[in-house]
């Protein structure tokens, strides 16, 4: 079986496909940020504990600095840059804004990202359940009730949203 | 990060142990990562090769055998959470990978690489202890089964051949215990290492009266911790206040917990006694997960 020390991997990232080599010790983060140039995804701790570099991989919310860049073949990763539709937020983000969900904003990628898995997973979240798929991902300004206020926002636009 | 290792990716299981054949010596396994990742970054592992196993489908499957479950190594906690299978025959492994971590370490981690690691205070493993779950391992040329409480020597330390892996881990169903339970304390409700927890499984008659019992605690000794003078001493009892104060001494000799940056050793004997109580509330239910704000 071969053996890589640079790994040739595919993927796709915010509907676009890419191609590189890969170091075996490097992490998804850092090629993300460091390769692709796609710098909303934040690294706070480096081991799972912030959760600011949470990226969306197969529909699921990872640690991106827990993740080997190896693993990433073959799969479909959304970052916070895959969100807006060009210049136009998504929903998920307006609330954000409008909810006064962000303050110094480090830590808002991996929210949004956190909260992005849990409404394709469950579109109509109780507050409960909002607060388990966030509880991940720590942020030292907010207090946190605006965020659960914003996901519960964008949980009800994005249901209007499809019944229209 | 370290550039001495180099990286395999299997197609099949049977790839894996012709590698783990020849080179198992040189080779870590990595599926989550959530653990062999912080390794790479301390520099804890920095040579050989990184078998990475996370894609194998063989290990991936939860089945059900006459009652048994056999939960493949590669199976995620989030798998194991919103198992039906799992809530039918291990309703305290359910309630484990709950409070396991955050939501991104469970849709990574799997029960195979919280058992392998081997941690005291792997949230999956006191209630594999009670439930005596047996492991399977394999190679290219072998398969064996073992207990759970034979294959976890210490800290990080298993009892597995270079040439090994761990392909999953097979359950027995509990006739005559109706009470499941696994309780943790850690520095906050979620994200926490735990300082004490305690996997509970019980049968009580229409008294009150403990018929069965299994009891495993986790960070507070080496390993594991199961006491069959605790469990004699309750059985035949009535599950009351005082029945568990009376218990107590005999928690404290079964136990061995140290000092460290979580809790000191004389916090980790007190609560090892307390989490008993909470046997005393809603029996039926437990939960310990995230809170509402």
């Amino acid at each position: 079986m071969k053996t890589y020390t640079q790994i040739p991997i595919e993927f796709t990232i915010n509907g676009k496909k890419v191609s590189l080599e890969v170091e075996a010790g490097e992490t998804a983060l850092k090629i993300i940020r460091d390769r692709l140039l796609l710098k909303g995804t934040k690294e706070g701790c480096g081991i799972g504990e912030c959760g600011a570099c949470t990226i969306v991989v197969d529909g699921k919310s990872v640690n991106a600095c827990l993740m080997l860049a190896a693993q990433l073949h073959g799969r479909e990763v959304v970052t916070v840059e895959g969100l807006a539709e060009g210049d136009r937020l998504s929903p998920l983000q307006q609330s954000f804004v409008d909810r006064h969900a962000v303050q110094c904003g480090f830590c808002t990628p991996g929210f949004l990202m956190s909260s992005h898995a849990l409404l394709n997973e469950n579109p109509n979240p109780d507050r409960r359940e909002i607060i388990d798929a966030i509880s991940g991902n720590l942020c030292r300004c907010t207090g946190y009730q605006q965020i659960v206020d914003s996901i519960e926002e964008a949980a009800g636009r994005l249901r209007k949203e499809k019944t229209r | 990060m370290s550039r001495d290792v180099a990286y395999v990716r299997p197609d099949t299981l049977e790839e894996a142990l012709a590698f783990l054949q020849d080179t198992g010596r040189t080779s870590r396994v990595i599926a989550g990562g959530t653990d062999v990742v912080p390794g790479l970054r301390s520099g804890t592992v920095n040579s050989g090769y990184l078998l990475d196993i996370s894609c194998l489908s063989e290990l991936k499957g939860i089945e059900e055998e006459e009652g048994d479950l056999f939960i493949g190594s590669g199976v995620t906690l989030t798998e194991i959470f919103f198992s039906k299978a799992v809530a039918r025959v291990a309703p305290a492994l359910q309630r484990a990978a709950r409070v396991f971590g955050s939501r991104q370490m469970r849709n990574m981690a799997t029960i195979g690489g919280n058992i392998c690691r081997a941690s005291p205070a792997g949230d999956t493993l006191p209630v594999l202890y009670a439930l005596d779950a047996q492991l399977e391992l394999v190679s290219a040329s072998s398969s064996r089964r073992v207990a759970v409480k034979d294959f976890i020597r210490g800290p990080g330390d298993i009892a597995i051949a270079s040439e090994e892996l761990l392909r999953g881990v097979r359950l027995k169903e509990t006739p005559g215990i109706g009470v499941h339970r696994f309780e943790k304390v850690g520095n906050r409700k979620v994200l926490a290492i735990s300082i004490v927890s305690l996997a509970a499984l019980l049968g009580l008659s229409d008294m009150g009266v403990v018929e069965n019992v299994r009891l495993a605690w986790g960070s507070v000794a080496p390993t594991v911790v199961r006491s069959t003078r605790v469990e004699q001493y309750l059985t035949g009892r009535p599950l009351t206040a005082e029945t568990l104060y009376e218990v107590f001494p005999l928690v404290q000799e079964a136990i061995s917990p140290i000092d460290d940056i979580r809790a000191s050793a004389a916090y980790r004997r007190r609560i090892a006694g307390n989490l008993l109580f909470r046997l005393l509330t809603n029996r039926k239910t437990s939960d310990s997960g995230p809170g509402v704000l």
